[in-house]
């Protein structure tokens, strides 16, 4: 069937020029991405004669969606990180001590004295002198587990088990609470991690969760993932503890209800603290650089909500004359004297500072805390120039290989290697415009993919075409032989890509970072270029018949 | 005049070839199995972990001066090299002991040292890979390579016969082989993009196999007297100069890329025209050589039984 329906003709014609028209954006490369940034400013509510200009670069009608490219094409950080959630059991368990020691000193009769023993982050493990009272202990225990919160869909059973061995109660993390906690940890994490990047301003952040406890943080453009984890590793819990001393002595243990911190800038100085904070950094509503208004040193101005206001407020007042430290992740940074009860709710922390140091713990203490440690488990950065260099690489690869591909198949085929060189072209247009507008990441793998894809989408107008030359030695006449030559081939085809694409696929699902992007553009480049060979090339080579009529057919 | 890299008739005896080929190749596999045991594979820090660097420096590096540089920091042994073009070069640091942040002091501190003994130098790329993910890297990427064989041996047997899908899997586990054997007998860096390219040469392998297998199916069909081994040289001789052809565009493609791709995607696409070369030779002479050791039962073949043997879901238009 060398005739096509009118409807069919139109279709394949309707998506060839679709791929034109898609692609076209990323000819125009800088342009384009100037003006939909410029787009997404105004929108933004920001606006300004440069950024009309911008904006009116690129036409409003004309598509503007381009193939975002990766971190090894545009510069950047990648990094994946762990958070580590144990650190959340740990918490719990150390928050239930105290109650448990409240609960249990009423049932010293039953069970003698007692202390907590192991080192288990996820249990609190309670040793009695008195085995016979440790089932009242262990039920005592279970009246402090809390009901789960296991989300909308409810049936939270209780928090702890509680066991007995011996002398020895242990009360232990469900698995269901562990996950609950899992989960909130990881929510609040990822969304500090994000307000955190945001608040530097970056483009186009990635920021996604990976597996259990992971998250994958990309940012374009930032020349080291130093700097990156500078803003995201810091955990920022800050609080504030009446001083109740202060110490040269690394060893001494300091007594109950008293921690002892190290300073943050003299080693070998510690402060003993009270235990109970005064205050906590969640409390704070907005913090912000400054200069202190007479030594002129960089400092941090911050303010508390209401409650934290008022709070700090009696706390200040009732303490006029002592001294109060200021502690940032286990450290002390700055331990000054209540001078006077500070009511308005706003007060400044100094210590040594740079302009920088100031700016990013303002940063910091405005997104929140982290709930848990972060720490690195893998991380890639790419300089600018060597994107930049990467992709005049491929570029140029493209192109050589294009024209390569171009002339041997016009030599091997004619005419007919004339059809599938549109074909082909057509092919890569619509790989970009479908690479654009399913907003997929062009890595340099990825470009790797194209160029393949180039070597292999002649591949189903090689098998056509060989098999039209045999049939033109067989069947009647040329009509006979180019019918038989596509249906023929057809199979082949059909199962030749489904390999490549059971390969890719299974690169896409198990693969990470660019291998993902090289799957992608390989599996789009077989789609696109088994419709390229079958359809586009057949409506050529059909028209060219209908007009031509040859008698004999020289493939 | 048309361009022919094969003539329009051939009828090499590939069967007859083909256990001198086997030859070969068996002699091949256990001499990349018994390089991969004695000389091992030199791993990137993707399977190994640890760090590297790429810099660039004002005119020829000194490479001898960076290595001493380098390793004066104590973190063990810092491999330096050239890294396609004198300017640049490629520093490679095992893991240290601790976590990923020791990791990333490592990288803070070598390029502390680096910038203040080479004036001007630049970081253009800079990865760490901890302990714990390098692990995970490698069961992934291996077990990517089982999967995507296992799913390939189930395909084929689907669409042909099982002694297809053990052919087509003996060519591939041959081509994938015998590429593992050369990064190791040239020590080249094996690292997550190999794997990648690896996975490519499977399907491209395959393609090139089941384009053979095809018409060894057809002809099956065709010529039901004719001796297996004949419809096999046949089949391979009707479809060689699309194999021929296939693989010249696409190593014209590849070839494009090594020479002008830059040196980051050197390694990946050195594997790849190596594998397109294997599995083109392995199409031609080993997997149909295989089919013909494994024998067909030609009973599915009969067209006016049982005219769609096989799920054949290609259209016949």
């Amino acid at each position: 069937m060398l005739q096509f329906p009118t409807w069919k003709m139109a279709t394949v014609i309707l998506v060839c020029l679709a791929g034109v028209v898609f692609s076209a954006p990323n000819l125009f490369y800088p342009t384009v991405e100037q003006a939909n940034d410029a787009r997404a400013a105004i929108e933004a509510g920001r606006d300004g004669p440069e950024l009309q200009a911008q904006a009116e670069a690129w036409p409003e009608w004309a598509p503007s969606d381009l193939v975002n490219l990766g971190l090894d094409l545009r510069g950047g950080a990648h990094l994946l990180v762990e958070v580590h959630v144990a650190d959340v059991y740990a918490e719990r368990m150390n928050a239930l001590w105290p109650e448990a020691r409240g609960a249990l000193r009423d049932l010293r009769d039953e069970v003698g004295a007692f202390r907590r023993v192991g080192d288990r982050p996820d249990a609190l493990e309670i040793r009695l002198d008195d085995a016979a009272g440790a089932d009242a202990a262990a039920e005592v225990l279970r009246g402090l587990a809390q009901p789960v919160n296991a989300g909308l869909l409810g049936g939270g059973g209780p928090d702890l088990t509680v066991s007995v061995d011996g002398a020895t109660v242990t009360a232990e993390l469900t698995d269901q609470a562990k996950a609950a906690i899992d989960d909130r940890t990881m929510a609040q994490s990822l969304e500090i991690v994000r307000r955190r990047i945001d608040e530097t301003g970056t483009r186009e952040p990635t920021i996604q969760r990976q597996g259990d406890d992971r998250i994958l943080v990309q940012v374009p453009g930032v020349g080291s993932a130093e700097e990156v984890m500078a803003i995201i590793g810091t955990t920022a819990r800050l609080t504030f503890h009446m001083v109740e001393g202060t110490t040269q002595d690394a060893d001494a243990s300091p007594p109950p209800g008293q921690i002892k911190l190290p300073d943050a800038e003299q080693p070998g100085v510690f402060y003993l603290l009270e235990e109970a904070a005064l205050i906590t950094g969640d409390r704070l509503t907005d913090a912000q650089p400054g200069f202190d208004s007479r030594s002129g040193q960089p400092v941090v101005n911050f303010r508390f909500d209401a409650a934290g206001a008022r709070r700090f407020g009696e706390v200040t007042a009732a303490n006029v004359g002592r001294p109060f430290a200021v502690v940032l992740d286990g450290a002390v940074i700055t331990a000054p004297t209540i001078r006077e009860a500070i009511t308005g709710g706003s007060g400044q922390i100094s210590g040594s500072f740079t302009v920088e140091t100031a700016s990013q713990l303002a940063i910091l203490l405005r997104a929140g805390a982290l709930p848990a440690e972060i720490t690195v488990l893998e991380q890639r950065t790419v300089g600018p120039d060597l994107g930049a260099d990467s992709i005049a690489a491929g570029e140029i690869a493209v192109v050589v290989a294009f024209a390569a591909v171009l002339i041997f198949m016009f030599v091997s085929y004619g005419l007919f290697g004339f059809f599938a060189n549109i074909a082909l072209l057509l092919n890569v247009a619509m790989l970009m415009a479908l690479l654009s507008l399913i907003g997929a990441t062009l890595t340099l793998p990825g470009i790797a993919g194209i160029v393949l894809t180039i070597g292999m989408a002649v591949d189903a107008n090689v098998l056509i075409f060989e098999r039209i030359r045999e049939e033109l030695k067989t069947a009647r006449g040329p009509a006979r032989a180019i019918e038989a030559g596509y249906a023929r081939a057809f199979t082949s085809i059909v199962d030749a890509n489904v390999t490549t694409l059971i390969a890719a696929s299974i690169l896409f699902f198990m693969g990470s970072g660019p291998v993902k992007g090289f799957a992608v553009t390989l599996a789009l480049g077989i789609v696109t270029s088994v419709f390229s060979a079958t359809l586009v090339t057949r409506l050529m080579v059909a028209a060219w018949f209908d007009r031509a009529r040859p008698k004999t057919l020289k493939v | 005049m048309r361009l022919k890299l094969v003539p329009e008739e051939t009828s090499f005896d590939f069967m007859s070839l083909g256990k001198w080929a086997a030859g070969l190749s068996i002699a091949g596999i256990l001499a990349s199995i018994a390089l991969v045991v004695v000389m091992g594979l030199n791993f990137g820090i993707d399977f190994r972990g640890g760090t590297m660097i790429e810099a660039r420096t004002q005119g020829p590096a000194d490479i001898g001066a960076i290595r001493a540089t380098a390793s004066d920091l104590g973190f063990g042994e810092v491999q330096v090299q050239e890294f396609g073009a004198p300017t640049d070069v490629m520093l490679r640091i095992g893991t240290v002991d601790g976590d990923g942040d020791a990791q990333m002091a490592v990288v803070g501190q070598v390029q502390d040292a680096l910038s203040a003994e080479f004036e001007g130098i630049e970081f253009r790329r800079v990865e760490v890979v901890g302990p714990k993910v390098s692990g995970e890297l490698i069961t992934d990427g291996l077990l990517a390579l089982a999967l995507s064989i296992g799913a390939i041996l189930i395909y084929i047997w689907l669409r042909f016969e099982w002694q297809f899908a053990l052919g087509a899997v003996i060519a591939l586990v041959h081509d994938v082989l015998l590429t593992v054997g050369l990064f190791s007998v040239l020590q080249l860096e094996f690292n997550l993009s190999i794997i990648a390219a690896l996975l490519t040469i499977v399907g491209y392998s395959l393609n090139d196999t089941v384009i053979v297998f095809d018409r060894v199916r057809e002809n099956l069909r065709k010529y039901k007297q004719m001796p297996l081994a004949g419809v096999l040289n046949l089949s391979i001789n009707e479809t060689l100069s699309r194999t021929v052809m296939t693989s010249g565009t696409t190593l014209l493609a590849l070839i494009a890329l090594y020479a002008l791709g830059g040196e980051v995607i050197r390694g990946f696409t050195f594997a790849m025209i190596w594998g397109v070369v294997v599995g083109t030779y392995s199409s031609i002479f080993i997997a149909a050589f295989f089919l013909l050791k494994l024998g067909v039962s030609r009973d599915w073949s009969k067209p006016e039984k049982d005219p769609k043997a096989g799920t054949n879901f290609g259209a016949q238009v």
